[in-house]
Order: structure tokens, then sequence, then C-alpha cells
């Protein structure tokens, strides 16, 4: 199990490598300067240009400057925003718990929903719930997220009046920061009503966040039921006598799960791409609108880390689900 | 003897005996999907809307009638024939700009498709055929852009070329190239050892034959199915592109555009939201249900099962 750890980290160190690389030549590539970048549109004289260029270091040989940048993205350094100059780090981590909030609501709900929607259907194959279940799926798999995220905001927050349309908890409300997340802050400042209204905010957007992973996780089940529903040992299991809940909740569910789990893994990059336009709609203050806001704003040293540290966290997760894979399934760890 | 010889005269008996065409065989499986049917037949009809775009659209796309702004569809109250699903907020013809969309929509999964699959293809195979030093390279660079979050990147390679439709294709295609490396390396990983390969090899094929005449047929079949795919992701990133306001910009008549122009009236005219969306919706499910036919066309391991 070691080796196989060490081997999966052993892969990841390129990927990082090349990772750090295209953040570190996107603001090169970008027209223009760094300098021009930071000091935004103003008139410069050469003398004030070069003076900037060799405080900031960007006068020496490009091969320096990126081993800088390597050195000090290991130390935590991730550059500092032209705008606001904070740290990106700091940003990142302040805002990255409504996005971890947000994604793990989603992922739950897809779970919870889509693995039983799978088996349903891979059991009453053919039937109309089957018909249905997959139908649904085909629908969400196809959804413009952003769209529907519009189309629940019309029905539920203008029509029905039922939830908020933005932010994560309502302004009545105030309290520190302890985990970050909305849900656990609120239930610990004691103040009442306070979960509830987390509650109402999180909602729409987890349902939009969910709709995709919640398609591909009902689809994959499906498929991976109706193979492994095929198999010799169901057959000898069913015909032991063995109680049909029985049969395809512990014989064949547990194996179908294997390529289910993997599935699940790769919604992470999913997830994230969908929390870019999720909390563009309902200007949820996480990674995703802080992204797009950095991008507009033309602050590109936030777009710079930023990047970086996303795929930090997908490449992670990727190494864990990795990890969990070879721990379920000793066949791969050799 | 003359009574063989009849015998294999006979045009029916001849039949028979020819194995069905590819083809044939092909919509044989595919039309036994009715789903698949369905898709085929709203994509023709999508298809045949962009082409004749000029001929179909009642209005024009970008004239703006400043006496008849956000009105609604015909069956809501103020509704009228000449606008059917209305107009939006500068007086433009939704129907007429969702029907011009649809060419934009086309001609994005298009352009991206080609470009993804020439590229992912050609990478692929040479991946897997060479294997070794180059493969590991070129596998590394693949993690590398899997490593972003599709639509993250394609957002950031279009702040560096600048926004517009074309930019957005460039990045869209890059995002999604990955994809037909892997497929492509895989399936050529497979075949490469196989007799025939071995067969032609020997019989003195060089390595551009191999790679092009002998191998790539026999592994187009999975590509087919993610080009289907593909084609239906290319055209949401570009609405979410445009939806950003990184992609085709405002007034281009794109679905994804349209919805970010629309986004300030969803609470006092839900049809200005609700068309362009419905519109993506509809013509990526019609392209999804078509890639499921396909794979059960094509896919040797589910049909027969």
């Amino acid at each position: 199990m070691l080796r196989f750890i060490l081997g999966r980290l052993a892969v990841l160190i390129p990927t990082f490598i090349g990772v750090s690389i295209i953040a570190f030549s996107f603001i090169r590539l970008l027209p223009g300067d760094p300098v021009m970048l930071m000091s935004g549109e103003r008139v410069m004289s050469p003398e004030r240009h070069a003076e900037l260029m060799s405080q900031l270091g960007l006068d020496r040989p490009m091969y320096l400057q990126y081993l800088d940048y390597l050195g000090g993205l290991v130390t935590g350094d991730f550059g500092s925003s032209i705008v606001t100059k904070r740290p990106v780090l700091d940003d990142f981590l302040q805002l990255f718990p409504a996005t971890l909030e947000l994604s793990l609501c989603a992922i739950i709900v897809a779970v919870c929903l889509g693995i039983p929607a799978g088996v349903l259907a891979a059991v009453k194959r053919g039937s109309w719930l089957d018909q249905t279940v997959m139908g649904a799926a085909l629908v969400g798999y196809s959804m413009p997220i952003f769209w529907w995220g519009l189309l629940l905001i019309i029905f539920f927050s203008g029509y029905l009046g039922w939830t908020p349309v933005s932010g994560r908890i309502s302004l009545m409300y105030f309290f520190p920061q302890v985990t970050g997340f909305m849900l656990i802050d609120s239930l610990l400042s004691g103040q009442a009503g306070a979960f509830k209204s987390a509650v109402t905010y999180l909602i729409l957007p987890t349902i939009v966040l969910a709709t995709i992973p919640l398609a591909v996780i009902a689809r994959q089940t499906r498929s991976a039921m109706l193979e492994v529903l095929g198999e010799d040992y169901v057959r000898t299991a069913r015909s032991k006598g063995l109680a049909p809940l029985r049969v395809v909740g512990i014989h064949a569910l547990r194996n179908a799960m294997i390529p289910v789990i993997t599935t699940i893994g790769l919604q992470v990059g999913v997830l994230l791409a969908g929390a870019i336009l999720t909390e563009t709609i309902f200007s949820w203050p996480g990674i995703g609108k802080w992204m797009v806001d950095s991008v507009f704003k033309r602050d590109y040293a936030v777009v710079q880390g930023g990047l970086m540290l996303i795929a930090g966290v997908i490449m992670l997760v990727n190494l864990i689900v990795d990890l969990l894979y070879g721990l379920i399934n000793p066949r791969i760890r050799h | 003897m003359t009574a063989i010889q009849s015998k294999a005269a006979d045009p029916k008996v001849a039949e028979a005996k020819t194995p069905p065409s590819g083809l044939s065989e092909f919509w044989f499986y595919f039309s036994r999907n009715k789903g698949a049917v369905i898709g085929l037949v709203i994509f023709l009809i999508i298809l045949f809307v962009a082409i004749f775009a000029p001929f179909v659209a009642p209005h024009s796309p970008s004239i703006q009638n400043r006496e008849l702004l956000l009105m609604p569809p015909v069956w809501e109250q103020g509704g009228s024939w000449g606008h059917i699903l209305g107009t939006d907020a500068v007086g433009r013809d939704i129907l007429s700009r969702l029907i011009y969309g649809a060419r934009f929509s086309l001609f994005i999964g298009l352009v991206v498709v080609t470009l993804s699959v020439i590229s992912g293809v050609l990478i692929g195979l040479v991946a897997g055929y060479f294997r070794g030093r180059i493969d590991t390279f070129i596998m590394r660079i693949m993690d590398i852009i899997l490593a972003f979050p599709s639509l993250l990147l394609a957002l950031v390679l279009v702040a560096v070329l600048g926004p517009g439709l074309l930019n957005a294709m460039i990045a869209i295609s890059l995002v999604n190239q990955p994809h037909f490396v892997r497929l492509t390396r895989a399936a050529v990983m497979t075949e490469r050892t196989k007799d025939y390969v071995v067969g032609s090899k020997v019989a003195g094929a060089g390595t551009l034959r191999l790679m092009f005449l002998t191998i790539l047929p026999n592994c187009l079949a999975p590509l087919i199915v993610q080009a289907t795919l593909a084609f239906s992701a290319a055209i949401l990133d570009a609405a979410a592109l445009g939806f950003l306001g990184m992609g085709a910009q405002p007034p281009t008549p794109e679905w994804g555009t349209m919805l970010a122009e629309a986004r300030e009236f969803i609470q006092r005219a839900w049809w200005v939201v609700t068309f362009p969306g419905l519109a993506i919706l509809i013509t990526v499910l019609a392209i999804n249900l078509m890639g499921d036919g396909l794979r059960d066309a094509l896919d040797p391991k589910l049909k027969r099962s």
C-alpha cells in the first residue's frame, strides 16, 4: 500500500510542475507586461518602468523568475492581489469554505438520490420507472445549469417567494466565522432562525450544482448495476434463495459501486466548473465567483494564484479518490 | 446440375447470402433506440432552421422595434402573432434571434469538434503507437490540462486571447482535446498488438500506413460517440462563456449571450430568459439522445446483449 501511495505521489509531481508553468506563463502571455498591468493605464516614464521591473525581479532570466515563483508556491506564497494587495492565499482560504459547503451539499444530494435512482432503474429495467429515471437523467445531463438556476429563481424566489435570490444568509444575522461553513456556524451562534435562514439560502444553489452530477451518477449506477446483475455470483445468490433485497443491496451493489466511486471522484472537476456558474447566478461568495470577478477586474495576480490553488485542490481530491479506490479494489494496487 | 445453377441465380437466395452493408446494419441498431431517432429528427429540424434562417425567421434578428419593448409571447395577454415568442428589451423578435442563434451553436459545435478531434486523434495516435517516452510526455501534458476545471481554463484562456466567439471556440477545443487523446491512445494500444496489424507490418506496411489506414479505422467507434458528446458539451460551454460575458459579444444572437443580456429582466419578463435556455436544452438533449443511439449501434460490447 505504501508503494502504491508513493507511486501516486510521484506521478503528481510532474503534473504540479506543469500546472505551475501554465499559471506562471499565463500572466506573461497577456498583452502588455506585468508592470503595465499592475500600474493600470497610467503613463509611465521608461526609467520608472525599468526601476519597477528590476524591483519586481522581472528583468532577470525567465527560468530564475520561474524558480522564484515555484519557491514561493512551496512556501505558500501565491502572490498578492493587484487591486486589494491582499495575499491570494488569504482570500482563497476565506472564500473556499463557501464553495466547499455548497459542493459538499451538492454531492451529498447527488449521491443520495442518484445511487438509489440508478439501482431502481436497473432492477426494474425496461419499466416505466426505468424510462422515467433515465429520461430525467438525460435531461439533467443536458441542462445548461446557468439557465436552470435562473428558472428556479423565477419560480421559487419570484413567483412563490419561498427562497432568497442571492447570498449565503440573511443580513439580519451576524456571527463570527468559526468553521466557515454557514450551516455549522449558524448553529454554533445559537441565534434563533439563523440555521433556517442559512438552509433557505443554500437550497437553490445546491439543486443547481447537484443536477449534472446527479444525472451522471444515476446513469453510471444503472449501467454498473446491469452489468453486475448479469454475473454468475448474483445468479448463485438468487438461486440460494436469498431475499431479493439482500442480493441487490449486498451482493450486487457492493461490486457495482467500484466504477460509481470513480465517477463520483471525477465529479469534483465538474463541481468546481459548475461552481463558477452557480456562484455567479446566486452571488454566492465562493472561489468560483471570485475567479470570474478577478478575470473581469483584470486582477491577473489573483487569477494566476487562483488557478494554481484550484488545480491543487483538484489534484489533491483526485489523489484521495485514487487511494480510496486502491483501498476498496486491491487489484489495482499492483 | 442445372437445378443447382438456377438456384444460385435465384435473386432471393443471393440477397440473403450477402451480409448487410455497414450502413444498413448501423441503421438497424440505431433505429431500435426510439430516443435516438427522435433526437436525430429534432437535430435535423434545428439544422434545417439554422441553414435556412433568413427564409424561416419572421423578422431580422437585429432590427429593434422601439414600440414593442418586452412584448410577451402570443399566448400571454398583450402578445401578438407578429412576434410569436415576444420581443426582448430593445424590441427585437426573440424567435428570429433564436433561429439565427441556432447557426452559432451548431457552428461552434462543428468547429470545436473538428479542431479537438483532429488534434486529439493525431496526438493520441502518436502516443498509443510509439509508446515509451513520447507517450509519457503527452499523457503528462494531458493530465495537466485535466487538472483544471474545463470551464475555468476556457475562461482564463479567453481572458488571455480576448473575449469573442473565435477565441471561445479555440479555448473550448483545447480543453476538450485530452478526452480524444486518451480515448484514441487506449483504442490504439489494444489494436496495435492484434494479428491483423502484425500481419500487415510483416507484409511491409510503413509506419504511417499502419497508423492511419490499418489501425485508425478500427478505433473509430468510441471516437464517434465521444465526438457526439463533445459536440453537445461544446454548445453548453460556449453558451456558458457567452453567459459569463466572455464568449460571443452582444448584439450577436448567440443563446448564452442572449441569456446574459436577459438576466436583468428576470423578474418582469420571464420569456426573455426562458426561451434561449430552452433552445440550448433542446439542442443539447437531441444531440445527447443521438449519442446514446450511436453508442448502442457502434459499441460491439453492448450490441449483442
